[in-house]
């Protein structure tokens, strides 16, 4: 696989290049925050920020997402009675600047859009038209923002600042160029229509790279211990006396769920407006009051602390038994720091680690 | 205010072994710079966990609600106007409660102290009116009057109004403060500033409900953007939808919000939220004379009637 190495000059132009072929996300700032959104024409990506806000999952899993349309006017012959597939745009997009993180939740949000017995069109449609093109966590001259954060702690997350999971091309921004190391041949040939082949020594720039990774995992100070969940009784854990303290400070908002990567709960709502309608997944959230709502009025899940336990118990428990592929969260820390009243995955996750039932 | 910490704690501690109260709802540390945790002591031993500085901003009283046990509350200004609230509302009796009264001089802001600086916070201690602000590069001291949260700037009612304890003397309230200048600035606008005003300041809401959920009126059993049955409110990302749950949520807390900054603190997002609330906070004062939580023998004036309310804006 390609590894090159681009002055920071040639970066714009490499940029407007590769719009003449995909459509091109990155993160920009606006107010007081980086997000991703669509790059303008001679807008570059602003690769100066510790992480963006949200994660960018809604680029394939969108909040509100219209699936199915339909209208009731006789006078419109051809759609009259037909539910129809809304269209949506699956042509070739690229995100640059996505953190390894990221990219590697989406990896683990896939299995329960794409397995054996069920596939999410809308969700794999969309996620296979994007090119993911990361962007290492390393100090760099003008990026002194201490990375990785404080409160990242992807190392012991089954991930890291460097992780290649799930991306097709990862960028490492150094004091005099920025590395691309292509990882994928979406990641190749995302290089060859950018025509961003300088020069390069492939051995001495992936050793440039291996260096840099180890300097940045080891600024890593922040971990949690997941060793012995997989071996814990789920309802040992799911009975603990730990739930009701943990949980007091929750006030089930959503916010934990909204801005994590791996969170993908999602409901479908009808919509109609006169006589025409449209039917759509909506992000849900297992700390509101409708999440597992019964049509029978019973909600199993209808007191505080069974939704914050829930929570906790799907990400740590539940995704780690049934895809015994480690936990179902990449240490983004995202949660950590948009929890307006300190609710900590990490405090949560060592103690269910280290939790023993009274004999 | 770190200074009161001893204090809190004893008064925490021989309340609960007199049996006065059987838990006491404060702060304990939080895990990042400049977050505490709400938390419950039930145990005179545990007192020890408590803490109060800059950083305890989310309002308390959204803990009261619907609890049965006699409560001990760690309360500064704008929290005993929502104790006052959810007395004069009939969601709790001051007898199920033991109020810790907190004279309070401003909650600090920290997207406001992370602005200040260049890159990430690593740890933030306070001194009684200096914040040491420390980060991977360089560290600071910061005056704290220029770090407080919007609300408490501005805020006039620092002390408790109703306590069972202080835990220090009161302090001089600030004068000659206008407290509705970011209104003003509003009302000043043509409609299609003000519209294009709101527009900007919702465009980021994910709707996750933080602002509505950290805030001490909203405790309807079932909110109006919950009902299903039928749906009052479509649930998607329409921005008539968002503009409706703001907009409605806003007139629900008429008359009735303290201005105690909850909802724009959790925000994820960082949308001031208080903008709306905040007129309506404003038009209280001018139409009815009326601040929230100010008193515990009147009902909130929409929530009555009176022969002298003002009719000029009806037509």
């Amino acid at each position: 696989m390609k590894v090159v190495k681009i002055d920071k000059e040639n970066w714009a132009e490499g940029i407007e290049k590769i719009k003449e072929s995909y459509k091109v996300f990155g993160p920009s700032k606006s107010k007081e925050f980086h997000l991703f959104k669509e790059l303008e024409k001679g807008e570059a990506p602003d690769l100066n920020f510790l992480n963006t806000r949200l994660s960018p999952k809604s680029m394939f899993f969108p909040q509100s997402e219209g699936i199915l349309c339909y209208c009731l006017d006789p006078n419109k012959k051809d759609e009259c009675n037909i539910v129809k597939e809304i269209q949506k745009d699956y042509s070739p997009k690229a995100i640059i600047g996505i953190r390894p993180c990221d990219a590697k939740a989406f990896t683990l949000v896939r299995p329960n859009f794409d397995n054996e017995e069920y596939q999410d069109p809308y969700w794999i449609k969309a996620y296979d038209s994007i090119t993911f093109i990361g962007l290492a966590c390393s100090n760099t001259d003008d990026s002194k923002k201490g990375m990785p954060c404080s409160s990242c702690f992807c190392t012991s997350a089954g991930c890291g600042p460097f992780n290649e999971e799930g991306l097709d091309a990862l960028i490492v921004n150094t004091d005099d160029g920025y590395i691309i190391k292509a990882l994928t041949n979406k990641g190749e040939e995302f290089l060859n229509k950018a025509e961003l082949s300088a020069n390069s020594n492939a051995d001495e720039l992936t050793a440039n790279i291996n260096t840099l990774k180890k300097q940045a995992e080891e600024k890593i100070n922040s971990f949690v211990e997941t060793d012995k969940l997989k071996d814990k009784i789920l309802l040992d854990l799911h009975s603990a006396n730990f739930w009701d303290d943990e949980c007091f400070a929750c006030i089930n908002c959503g916010t934990c769920t909204y801005v994590c990567p791996t969170c993908w709960c999602f409901d479908i709502q009808d919509e109609n407006y006169g006589d025409s309608g449209v039917r759509f997944k909506q992000w849900d959230s297992c700390m509101y009051p409708l999440f597992t709502l019964h049509g029978s009025g019973h909600n199993p899940r209808s007191t505080k602390v069974q939704r914050f336990r829930q929570r906790f118990m799907h990400k740590l428990k539940y995704y780690v038994d049934k895809y015994d592929n480690g936990i179902q969260c990449v240490g983004c820390g995202r949660c950590i720091r948009l929890c307006p009243v300190n609710i900590d995955i990490r405090k949560i996750c060592n103690i269910m680690n280290s939790y023993e039932p009274a004999a | 205010m770190i200074g009161y910490m001893d204090k809190i704690k004893e008064i925490s501690e021989r309340i609960l072994k007199e049996g006065k109260v059987d838990i006491i709802v404060g702060f304990r540390k939080g895990s990042l710079p400049m977050m505490n945790e709400p938390c419950v002591v039930k145990k005179a031993e545990d007192v020890k966990n408590l803490v109060w500085d800059s950083n305890c901003g989310i309002n308390l009283v959204n803990y009261l609600t619907n609890r049965k046990e006699k409560i001990g509350i760690i309360a500064k200004g704008c929290d005993t106007r929502n104790i006052v609230t959810h007395i004069v509302e009939n969601k709790i009796k001051k007898e199920q409660l033991f109020i810790i009264g907190v004279p309070c001089t401003g909650m600090i802001d920290k997207n406001k102290v992370a602005s200040k600086v260049d890159s990430e916070i690593i740890e933030v201690t306070e001194n009684e009116n200096t914040i040491k602000v420390k980060t991977k590069t360089n560290e600071i001291e910061l005056n704290k009057t220029d770090l407080l949260q919007e609300n408490c700037s501005i805020c006039v009612h620092r002390n408790p109004v109703v306590y069972d304890e202080l835990v220090a003397e009161l302090i001089e309230e600030p004068k000659d403060i206008d407290r509705y200048a970011s209104v003003k600035a509003v009302e000043s606008m043509s409609a299609e500033e003000k519209w294009n005003y709101f527009e900007d300041l919702i465009s980021t809401c994910i709707r996750c409900y933080a602002c509505r959920n950290a805030c001490p009126l909203c405790y309807c059993p079932t909110c109006f953007v919950d009902e299903s049955r039928p749906q009052w409110v479509g649930k998607g990302q329409d921005k008539s939808d968002i503009r409706t749950f703001h907009f409605l949520r806003a007139f629900h807390c008429a008359g009735r919000c303290t201005d105690c900054g909850s909802c724009e603190r959790a925000c994820p997002m960082g949308i001031k939220v208080r903008d709306f609330t905040k007129k309506l906070e404003k038009d209280c004062v001018e139409l009815f004379g009326w601040e929230a939580g100010m008193t515990l023998k009147e009902r909130p004036p929409l929530d009555e009637f009176k022969l002298n309310d003002p009719e000029d804006f009806i037509y």
